[in-house]
């Protein structure tokens, strides 16, 4: 099949708008996905001849993340959001509800190629949903009149850009601001400070301030950005610095179901946030900042972009930053294309230079060796709106909040069954109780604390606070009670890791899929007891035998579950009643006989 | 203790500047057991077999950096017992039936199932529908047997210079996939005399009307160890390649 000449120049155009970079490749394959519902073969070739790569680099990238595809999609691609919170708010069966009306199933593309349907990750929309995607654009609030409506605009082919705003309408939902949400700087109150104090001095403040990375790792700031720009070292001991170009990375890359703080940090305090990055850029010595932001959030760019400008425009960012010679810097958005291990700093960094999203060997780290092998900061939107409302009111006002270990506040996002979901910032050291109790939770079953990949936890310890020394987070908080059932949320985890599970280690991408099998295999009533020894001592392998944080996290939810409702498992397993064919006890009435015994030894019940 | 030395399993073991702790192990004739692993290729740390604890942390030998002092363990029993658990992990996710394997003898997945007293499956079988590439007039690619190692891309990339083999897909979905218009091996570059023709460990990739040239009982690992064969075969290459 020949391809049109037009079809050839569209994706000409694409490739030289992103200046025939090799880096770009995910952000030219996503605008291809746009532009003809695939990634065709024939553009895929194109892609690759123009940007010098071999087509199986191109075609591992497209397979590699799921917001693109090789088969064609429908005009409309409907997604909704698999998170557990969802499932509970009754999501599948809205999608059968929908998809009986379409008459095509998930997974599939409907035979007039308008429209198809399928399931994805946690789309971040957890205090609104059941929520979803269309065409990459959010759609919150999903219930069956609104679904009733949204089969009439795609069977009438009305575009996404004309459908009613209202589905698309995604609140803050802030319900309890702290110390960061409460007072956001000035537009440039921190690069003026900056400026005036010094970056020797604002550096000062920062490790004052005691602030450690809100990604959930929780490594301390300032040291991150010393080892940065200090630089790596060569086998003598004497620093490379003066040789490195520097890089200075947000991660946005919000994929931790549950989580949802960073959508509210993006689409109302994107200045502070990308005054953060600028201060980093600042005192690391960084020309270059990027911010990875996840594909779900495709709806917040347009804004983003426009701040940017705005920041340009004001010389807070572009060239001489505020009349200092030599401060320059500049932000590029990347988006992500549906890959949940590219939250991991280095997969992150791999998919930032248009690859896979497959974790690095590390050392070397990324302060020593990140984006294009240069020292690169790669830190959480929270941690860099942290670090401008440092810059602005000082490391003390900060160090004066939170824990010992833990400085400051925490802004988390809940979401379950609880009166009121949605953000709350609390200084560290709050207690479980108290947040359930603010949010409205009554019947609590159990906590998920920092979402899959975090710990769950039971009544008796919501008096454990969240600090990092005790129950540290990246900002999940959901919640369940007692009308749950603890194995289909373990069940829901385990699936959502091994459809997340990179492959590129045998233990996780091997393991993750024989844990799915496994916790299927118990939630069917297939298990016995054995299955349970087996199911253990599996989770304990994956979790010290893979090579990433996915991996080291993905048997946590089995793990936490069967230390804290073992019973859960032994409700589901297979009754096993043996009835024998003969009666045992009758067959050893010739070996009573011959040993003259009728003592209860000789004896078997049946 | 001199410069530059760790211990591997209470072992002395002299490292050079940039080594890892493969690199070191092999120097000194002690084996790690590896499956992607080969002195000529860049370390990737895929197979997760040469994991050896260091000052009481896991890491992967053939990625991790040698350093003054290292006190390593290689040999005992817990890694042993993650070594078969990986073995087995990789025998269920593929289609491996080794009487019928015209690589048995010579396999390493097979030899090193052997080394690590792999008895059997543990978990249930994964039989993934996996396709064939019979398409070459010399080599064989049969996936079913692919364990991922990455070898052969790597190979291609950096030994023979060019790129045919690559990963695609993601998590369990992974696949290997080869560079040619058509996506079959006789369309692409690779040729029999190829590193990347030669060097898978499994039978994935297999060069044509060789297979039974040594009888089966006569082969490299019916006759000694993986142990003792990757010692002896890997020295040489490692001193080759770094000095």
């Amino acid at each position: 099949m020949t391809w049109s000449e037009s079809k050839q120049e569209k994706v000409l155009a694409i490739v030289s708008k992103h200046e025939i970079r090799q880096t770009r490749l995910l952000q030219i394959l996503r605008e291809v996905q746009d532009e003809f519902h695939c990634v065709p073969k024939n553009a895929l070739e194109i892609v690759a001849a123009e940007l010098g790569l071999a087509r199986t680099k191109v075609e591992g990238v497209v397979q590699f993340y799921s917001l693109l595809s090789l088969e064609q999609q429908g005009r409309f691609h409907i997604l909704f959001s698999d998170s557990i919170t969802d499932q509970f708010q009754g999501s599948r069966g809205l999608m059968d509800y929908l998809s009986a009306k379409l008459g095509v199933k998930p997974g599939q593309t409907r035979g007039d190629g308008k429209v198809s349907l399928g399931f994805t990750s946690c789309t971040g929309l957890c205090d609104q949903g059941p929520a979803g995607l269309v065409n990459g654009h959010w759609l919150s609030r999903l219930n069956e009149s609104r679904i009733d409506r949204i089969v009439d605009l795609v069977e009438r082919e009305v575009p996404v850009s004309s459908w009613p705003l209202e589905f698309f309408h995604v609140e803050d939902n802030i319900q309890s601001p702290g110390l960061l949400l409460q007072s956001p700087i000035d537009q440039g109150e921190a690069l003026k400070q900056l400026v005036r104090e010094g970056f020797e001095e604002i550096f000062m403040e920062i490790n004052r301030s005691g602030l450690r990375g809100r990604g959930g790792a929780g490594f301390e700031t300032a040291w991150k950005w010393r080892f940065c720009a200090e630089g790596p070292e060569d086998y003598s001991g004497s620093s490379l610095a003066d040789k490195n170009e520097r890089f200075v990375v947000c991660n946005a890359d919000e994929g931790e179901p549950g989580t949802f703080k960073d959508r509210i940090l993006l689409n109302s305090y994107a200045h502070q946030v990308f005054e953060g990055m600028t201060v980093c850029a600042g005192i690391v010595g960084a020309k270059q900042g990027f911010l990875y932001l996840r594909g779900e959030y495709l709806r917040l760019r347009p804004q983003l972009e426009a701040i940017l400008a705005n920041r340009r425009a004001k010389n807070f960012l572009g060239k001489s930053i505020l009349g200092r010679n030599g401060f320059d810097f500049d932000i590029e958005i990347h988006m992500g294309a549906g890959a949940y291990v590219c939250g991991e700093e280095s997969a992150l960094i791999e998919s930032l230079e248009g690859k896979r999203g497959v974790p690095r060997v590390r050392p070397p780290y990324p302060i020593d060796r990140g984006y294009l092998d240069q020292p690169t900061v790669v830190n959480n939107v929270e941690t860099f709106a942290a670090v401008a409302a440092i810059a602005a009111y000082g490391g003390a006002w900060f160090a004066t909040q939170g824990t010992d270990k833990s400085k400051g506040s925490k802004i988390i996002s809940i979401s379950g069954d609880c009166e009121r979901p949605g953000i709350y910032e609390y200084d560290f050291g709050i207690s479980i109780a108290e947040i359930l109790m603010d949010c409205g939770a009554e019947n609590t079953l159990a906590v998920q604390v920092g979402g899959p990949s975090g710990g769950i936890i039971s009544g008796k310890e919501y008096h454990r606070k969240l600090a990092f020394e005790d129950l540290g987070t990246g900002g999940s908080f959901m919640i369940f009670n007692k009308k749950r059932d603890v194995l289909e949320i373990v069940r829901n985890f385990t699936h959502f890791f091994a459809h997340e599970s990179c492959g590129f280690c045998t233990p996780c991408r091997v393991g993750t899929t024989l844990l799915k099998n496994e916790v299927d295999k118990i939630c069917d009533g297939h298990a016995t007891s054995l299955d349970l020894v087996g199911l253990s001592s599996l989770a304990k392998f994956i979790k010290t035998a893979s090579h990433c944080g996915l991996g080291q996290s993905a048997a946590n939810p089995v793990l936490g579950s069967l230390s804290h409702f073992p019973q859960a498992y032994k409700d589901r397993f297979k009754d096993v009643v043996f009835e024998p064919g003969f009666d045992l006890d009758e067959s050893l009435e010739t070996a009573r006989r011959m040993s003259a015994r009728d003592d209860p030894w000789a004896h078997l019940e049946q | 203790m001199s410069e530059n030395t760790l211990t591997i399993d209470g072992k002395p073991v002299h490292f050079e500047d940039g080594d890892t702790i493969m690199e070191a192990a092999i120097r000194a004739g002690i084996y790690i057991p590896h499956l992607c692993h080969d002195p000529e290729l860049k370390p990737q740390g895929n197979c997760k077999m040469c994991e050896v604890k260091v000052n009481g942390r896991n890491c992967s030998a053939c990625t991790f950096p040698a350093a003054e002092g290292q006190k390593v363990l290689n040999n005992i029993k817990e890694l042993n017992e993650n070594r078969r658990i990986i073995v087995q992990m990789l025998f269920v996710e593929g289609n491996h039936l080794c009487p019928g394997c015209e690589k048995s003898g010579n396999c390493k997945l097979q030899a090193i199932a052997y080394s690590v007293g792999m008895m059997e499956y543990r978990f249930p079988l994964i039989y993934p529908k996996r396709e064939m590439d019979t398409s070459h007039p010399d080599i064989l690619l049969d996936r079913n047997r692919c364990i991922f190692c990455e070898m052969c891309v790597r190979a291609g990339r950096e030994v023979d210079g060019k790129e045919v083999f690559a990963i695609s897909g993601r998590g369990i979905g992974n696949h290997l996939i080869v560079n040619s218009p058509s996506g079959l091996l006789k369309d692409s570059l690779l040729e029999v005399t190829d590193k990347a023709a030669n060097v898978c460990p499994v039978g994935a990739i297999i060069i044509k009307r060789h297979g039974f040239e040594v009888p089966i009982g006569q082969r490299i690992y019916d006759k000694k160890q993986i142990a003792e064969v990757s010692v002896a075969t890997e020295k040489v290459l490692e001193e080759k390649v770094h000095g």
